[in-house]
């Protein structure tokens, strides 16, 4: 099998594993525990706090241990709401094609009297930090930007919306789940106040993340039980996640620039094959965009179709068909960045990493080409195109 | 478990009738690009039998199916059988399809009835037109 659904979830590597396994048997205390044993948990927990703040540019008294992206999304934006309220600020500014851990956090405070701005993200899938300037107000509470689309990949100029919010005086929160580990990301430098992350993308376990909250920035808790986390996330530590996230970070981090040549190299390659394919559409910027994020548009056919015949030629990938989100609409991130639903429910995401081979790449080629070429072969929708009969959406 | 049935997946993966009929006596299409699904069905009707049946779809593995498995049953057969040809046979003979990809079936099952109806139309024959539900009457379709 060939794995091209990194932005999904990844591997686990060799060093997250190797550092989870001994918390299990051997340093398995509880870190809230008083004797030795609980306090060797204790330590291994803050030196991987303080790690993990290394590779952030933030303070270790700023990174709280979360179950992953979603939760730190939510905690995030319901804090800076429920302290902007306080001082009777109820704006909040986000943009169209944010993760639903964000866009439907946003929903529920719209329904408690929140007013939200999604900003347009234009067709290359990026926003200005003109656009956030533009929009802030007095009484706006939070600004909310995702570092880089987790479905085109496209990356967006945090540092200098962090830069305009900082002037503003406006918290600025950025959903850094597909950017951690894979493009530079440094809170201090890039004037965030609160960062969402989640281990399992960059070859962490599943079921942890960070949420990063700035000194200074309110932080309340969503779960309540305990004084874990200084009481703003309750709950026994998950020490084996935890470890294995900081593993995992602090090689990723370490071999970013490696790693982003190699896989960027990769990426170029897929995206010159597949644009040889007539009437299809890269979808996202062609250069702000992550290491191994490719996603394309194919005229004429449906996505879920795609996957399952890529699927039986060995290629795992993902699309933003209606039929593989289980709604009736398509991703919401290919309507955001203007493609016409026929066009994006014949999406195709092929995310790569580094483990991931220029042979590989040749394969998932030929793959894509042979299947498209297949399914148009039986559309009604692609016979009309054509055969002039429905004018082509794509050139 | 599986998304689909084996039997889903072999349609799929091996459709049956795949194709066009340039002559066709009757031609019907359902849905909406916009939906993310299309039908295409064409009849060849020589002496009141489905002589030849062939299907192009633009849609999700269900429905490519969905198309395949609708045209073995029908093909061979007279014309009251495509008109009496339900969803839920086309599902049965499937073993089954999940519960929100129903409406594959359904598309099935309306493609061939407006394929039916066109026969009809071109040949002045009388029907009852209640029996021909338009995709109208589908609330599935974000349209």
């Amino acid at each position: 099998m060939i794995y091209a659904d990194n932005a999904a979830t990844t591997k686990t590597s060799r060093a997250a594993i190797d550092a989870m396994l001994p918390c299990f048997d051997t340093v398995y205390g509880n870190p809230s525990g008083l004797y030795a044993f609980a306090q060797q948990a204790k330590e291994a927990l803050e030196d991987a706090r303080a790690r993990i703040a290394r590779c952030l540019g933030c303070d270790a008294r700023e990174v709280t241990f979360t179950s992953g992206g979603s939760e730190s999304d939510n905690q995030a934006i319901l804090s800076a709401a429920k302290a902007g309220a306080a001082k009777g600020k109820k704006h909040i500014i986000s943009t169209a094609f944010e993760h639903h851990a964000v866009l439907h956090t946003l929903k529920k405070l719209e329904a408690d009297g929140f007013e939200v701005t999604l900003l347009d993200v234009h067709e290359n899938g990026i926003v200005t930090p003109q656009q956030v300037a533009d929009a802030i107000r007095g009484d706006t509470a939070l600004v909310t930007v995702m570092f880089a689309n987790n479905e085109i990949g496209t990356v967006q100029p945090i540092r200098a919306i962090g830069a305009v919010c900082r002037e503003k005086g406006v918290p600025f929160h950025t959903d850094a789940v597909q950017a951690v580990g894979h493009i530079p990301v440094n809170v201090r430098e890039d004037n965030i106040d609160y960062l969402s992350l989640s281990a399992h993308k960059f070859h962490g376990p599943r079921g942890i993340g960070v949420l990063v909250a700035r000194k200074g920035m309110r932080l309340y808790s969503l779960i309540e039980g305990g004084a874990q986390e200084r009481g703003k996330r309750a709950g026994t530590e998950n020490l084996p996640a935890i470890l294995g996230m900081a593993a995992a970070l602090e090689e990723a981090v370490q071999n970013m620039e490696t790693n982003a040549a190699k896989v960027g190299a990769m990426r170029e390659r897929l995206i010159e094959g597949l644009a040889e394919i007539p009437h299809c559409v890269l979808n996202g910027d062609r250069n702000e965009r992550l290491p191994g994020n490719v996603n394309f548009c194919f005229e004429g056919i449906e996505g879920e179709s795609l996957l399952l015949l890529l699927d039986d030629k060995g290629v795992a990938a993902s699309s933003g068909s209606a039929c593989t989100s289980g709604s009736l609409d398509p991703s919401h991130v290919l309507l955001a960045i203007g493609r016409p639903h026929e066009i994006a429910h014949g999406s195709l995401r092929l995310t790569l990493c580094e483990e991931n081979t220029p042979a590989e790449v040749e394969r998932i080629i030929d793959a894509v080409r042979e299947v498209v070429a297949y399914l148009r072969g039986m559309s009604p929708v692609w016979r009309d195109l054509v055969n002039g009969k429905t004018p082509f959406v794509i050139p | 478990m599986a998304l689909y049935s084996e039997k889903v997946m072999d349609h799929f993966r091996n459709p049956r009738n795949v194709g066009v009929i340039e002559d066709a006596d009757g031609v019907g299409e359902v849905g909406n690009a916009k939906c993310g699904d299309i039908m295409k069905i064409y009849l060849k009707i020589g002496g009141g039998v489905i002589t030849d049946v062939k299907f192009e779809t633009f849609g999700c593995g269900s429905a490519i199916a969905s198309s395949s498995m609708a045209t073995e049953m029908i093909k061979g057969k007279p014309l009251a059988d495509a008109l009496t040809l339900t969803n839920k046979a086309v599902t049965e003979a499937l073993d089954g399809l999940p519960a929100h990809k129903l409406h594959c079936s359904v598309l099935a099952e309306e493609a061939i009835k407006a394929a039916v109806k066109d026969y009809y139309d071109r040949n002045g024959i009388e029907y009852d037109p209640s029996q021909f539900p338009d995709c109208g009457s589908c609330a599935h379709c974000c349209v």
